[in-house]
């Protein structure tokens, strides 16, 4: 040591001394499952598509929704976003309109006609999907995606299944439906229409597995009293009626009443609506907060003008008017019982929306495939019913009866049928923990209300087209806080006292452990909780 | 980005500490305790010094926390010229060393001096005096813990009222440091007419680092106060320097303005106003004051000075009264 009394050694010196062995807790980029994500039923990754959305590089961001959900477009009209309820932002200043972004960018893709592209090679296998609705086109889709040639019969004259022949034009028209199909097809999908199956086991030779989605087609029936005069109709066989190009029902032209409270009845309603009914009531028996319905439908139901009478089951329909028992409703035990009084309705047609079944007639010979109670098909973990190689998803299997389940089931069978086809066991991805609202730190995030557009279609079956410009996708993008996953804030890197965390010039970010004292200011100053404190025995 | 953070990228402020270049004149291997303000807070201010001058900046540091725990004898965390003598007169080293760079024609090279409160409030405060009456071209930085932290937090003219420290111990009816005492330094300063004062908070990073980029480019004296919490001695956890740094200016305690020529021109807003209990309750050198039966009455005293603080330096959007 070459230098005189009190002087220190040269700059920096301290290098030498290794704080980190000070430390008792650790910091560790986490990348923590965003709630959004993680309510998804198709698992998409809203975290990561937003995130190049607000970069404005949409079709990445296409790229990525379409990983886990082939229709974009679709989904962004009649999706019910699930994820905009769990998302963080709801606790702060509102939701990020994910559901919107999607359409927008869905919209796009079709716009400049963006296609899938299908990297794997062949597999050789060859794989049978029934039903071309939204799960049996997912399906296809991600099967082919892996690789596998897929074959889809459909008993309708079209495919889109409940897409087409369930929700009502001015909520998904028709071209968008054909649009994302036909993107479906491109990748050489084959779908062959109006095949009915009767007997599976006389279809599937040729193929190396098989994956049913049927969906539920058939009304169920109603027990009841009636007498001829009024017209009675379904509101799925109004549906499919519509669509497949006859004249439009005159019958419905005076007081309508429906029954039922699901999403069914609402789009019957408001089909009636459209069709010239003066006067459409809805009948159901729990209270307006129990319908099954979404909420936004029945709010712009009833902002149509569409009654809804609650507490009330149907008990005998007479030759122009209905007979109605006022019920009463235990809501914490879920109990109906008649209270007693009842009340006449006239009417001069009623649409049935009290739910459907499966049709399980294409299953009969196949004495392996077990039945439900509630009417659907039963499969193992893997997606398979009882039968080797037989798959099942969508409506035609318990669950939510939503197209983004459907999707969401199709994801998870593709990946089944493909382990089963290459002679592997499926393996789920682990899941990361789900981050909630109190483990980010929202200092950094100015208040910024949510980009609300109304989407309320007017009284015709043309879709309101509502979109958000450019310009919008990335502002409503960016309102995303990016929950449990870094975005390069640098708040770590900046706030480290002991400068142990290294950025580098790509951006990226990591712990120096030599140095790390285990304060823990860099978790508690980033904004998302991409970093979580653990104990530091697992760590260095 | 929608986000006001460090890499702030929307806004083209990135700062410098979000630079991956940033010049880290203060490096690892420091012995400051968990989570220590101070260490972020030199770190800070110096690096965007070094910045503003093209690195052509020499330190004078006073005796403190931050020289105890920077240069541990044969160690040395600076990356820059750093000179420490004696607790009292890091002001008149610094006067020297701007009188030596003067005499060789060398004033491209900029003088910082800096110190905790300690030593500027309290045992430096005659040496600090001359430096601003002469009006020597030197920017003193004070690092404000509020006490005497590595000797054992021990009261220093800086103390907050009603604080516990090692020698404020509250007893009986004595609720800690008395609201009578300390002093402003930051007006202190003001009142010798020097061409600069500042406050600044290690939770407002792109505030303290234009601050200190404008301050060292000044000729003559400049004061720059600087909040930096302490875990050790205020007693929270040391995961929440930057949140308690936050709420001390979010409830209007810590107000930060710039002030030239002995006039305030600027103050910063407080655009999310919370009570002083938010702050104070985070810290254990205050928890005499919330009993059981919540906060005491010496609350309201402590909220009267946060809000003659809005009123006096217009943290609500009104005008500056000062």
């Amino acid at each position: 040591m070459n230098k005189p009394f009190a002087t220190v050694l040269g700059a920096s010196t301290s290098l030498s001394n290794k704080t980190g062995s000070w430390r008792t807790m650790c910091p560790n980029f986490a990348n923590k499952l965003p709630p959004c994500n993680a309510t998804c039923p198709a698992g998409e990754n809203i975290q990561l598509w937003l995130s190049l959305a607000k970069e404005e590089q949409f079709h990445e961001a296409w790229k990525v929704m379409t990983q886990s959900n082939p229709f974009p477009a679709i989904m962004g009209r009649v999706c019910y976003y699930t994820c905009e309820k769990a998302c963080n932002r709801e606790q702060f200043d509102g939701a990020v309109n994910i559901n919107l972004i999607e359409k927008s960018i869905g919209d796009i893709a079709i716009a400049n006609h963006w296609k899938f592209e299908n990297v794997s090679p062949n597999s050789g296998k060859k794989v049978l999907i029934v039903g071309a609705g939204p799960s049996g086109l997912s399906a296809a889709y991600f099967l082919k995606m892996l690789g596998h040639d897929v074959t889809i019969f459909e008993n309708h004259i079209k495919p889109g299944g409940m897409m087409r022949y369930g929700i009502p034009r001015y909520r998904l028209s028709n071209s968008i439906i054909n649009a994302e199909i036909k993107r479906i097809e491109d990748l050489g999908v084959q779908i062959i229409c109006n095949k009915r199956v009767s007997n599976i086991l006389n279809e599937i030779k040729g193929f190396d597995a098989t994956y049913i989605s049927i969906g539920a087609c058939l009304a169920t029936p109603v027990d009841l009293e009636t007498k001829e005069s009024p017209d009675i109709v379904n509101a799925i066989d109004l549906f499919k009626e519509l669509e497949d190009g006859k004249n439009r029902p005159s019958y419905l032209e005076k007081k309508v009443i429906i029954y039922g409270g699901g999403n069914t009845a609402i789009d019957a309603a408001r089909t009636a609506l459209r069709l010239g009914a003066k006067n459409v009531k809805i009948i159901y028996r729990r209270g307006i907060n129990n319908m099954p319905a979404h909420e936004v439908e029945i709010k712009e139901a009833l902002t149509e003008g569409i009654e809804i009478l609650c507490l009330r089951t149907i008990n005998s329909i007479n030759s122009d008017n209905i007979l109605v028992d006022k019920m009463n409703y235990d809501e914490k035990l879920d109990v109906l019982s008649k209270s007693g009084e009842t009340e006449t309705i006239y009417a001069d047609s009623v649409i049935f929306a009290i739910g459907q079944s499966v049709d399980i007639s294409v299953l009969q010979e196949v004495k392996s495939i077990e039945i439900s109670e509630k009417g659907t098909i039963k499969v193992d973990k893997n997606m398979m019913t009882g039968e080797k190689g037989i798959f099942a998803g969508g409506d035609a299997i318990l669950g939510k009866r939503t197209v983004t389940n459907a999707i969401g089931h199709a994801k998870k069978a593709a990946k089944c049928i493909d382990a089963y086809l290459r002679g592997v066991e499926f393996v789920p991805n682990i899941k990361n923990k789900v981050i909630n609202f109190k483990k980010l730190n929202t200092a950094y995030f100015p208040k910024d209300n949510r980009i609300t557009v109304s989407r309320m279609p007017d009284l015709s079956f043309d879709e309101r087209d509502v979109s958000y410009s450019d310009q919008k996708i990335i502002v409503e993008s960016a309102r995303c806080f990016s929950c449990g996953n870094c975005f390069h804030c640098d708040n770590c890197y900046a706030y480290c006292p002991d400068n142990a965390i290294i950025k580098h010039s790509d951006g990226s970010l990591e712990i120096n452990y030599d140095y790390c004292k285990g304060c823990g200011m860099c978790a508690a100053e980033c904004p998302c909780g991409a970093i979580e404190m653990i104990s530091d025995d697992s760590k260095v | 980005m929608s986000s006001a953070t460090l890499g702030n990228k929307s806004t083209g402020k990135a700062t410098v500490q979000s630079d991956h270049n940033r010049p880290n004149t203060l490096t690892s291997g420091h012995r400051a305790c968990q989570g220590c303000g101070e260490a972020l807070g030199a770190r800070c201010a110096v690096d965007a010094a070094y910045r503003a001058t093209n690195g052509k900046i020499m330190v004078v540091n006073a005796t403190g926390c931050l020289e105890v725990f920077s240069c541990a004898f044969p160690e040395n965390s600076w990356g820059i010229p750093w000179l420490h003598s004696l607790f009292g007169n890091a002001p008149a080293v610094a006067t020297g060393v701007a009188a030596a760079l003067h005499r060789q024609n060398r004033e491209d090279i900029r003088v910082i001096a800096q110190g905790g409160d300690g030593s500027t409030f309290d045992i430096g405060m005659g040496c600090l005096s001359g430096m601003f009456e002469r009006n020597d071209d030197v920017l003193y930085i004070c690092y404000d813990n509020q006490a005497y932290m590595n000797t054992g937090v021990q009261r220093s003219g800086a103390t907050p009222p009603l604080a516990r420290t090692a020698t404020t111990l509250p007893h009986r009816s004595y609720l800690g440091n008395d609201p009578q005492t300390g002093k402003d330094i930051p007006k202190i300063a003001m009142a010798h007419g020097i061409p600069y004062v500042a406050t600044a908070s290690i939770a407002n990073i792109p505030d303290l680092e234009e601050k200190v980029s404008k301050a060292i480019n000044i000729r003559g004296s400049k004061y720059l106060h600087v909040h930096v919490p302490c875990p050790l001695g205020w007693g929270y956890p040391t995961s929440d320097t930057i949140k308690v740094a936050r709420l001390a200016i979010q409830c209007g305690l810590f107000p930060l303005f710039e002030a030239e020529n002995a006039k305030i021109v600027s103050s910063t807003i407080i655009d999310n106003l919370v009570p002083v209990q938010d702050y104070l309750i985070l810290q254990k050198r205050f928890a005499h004051l919330f009993g059981k039966n919540g906060p005491s009455e010496t609350v309201e005293v402590i909220q009267s000075i946060a809000n003659a603080n809005i009123e006096k330096y217009g943290l609500n959007g009104g005008i500056i009264n000062e």
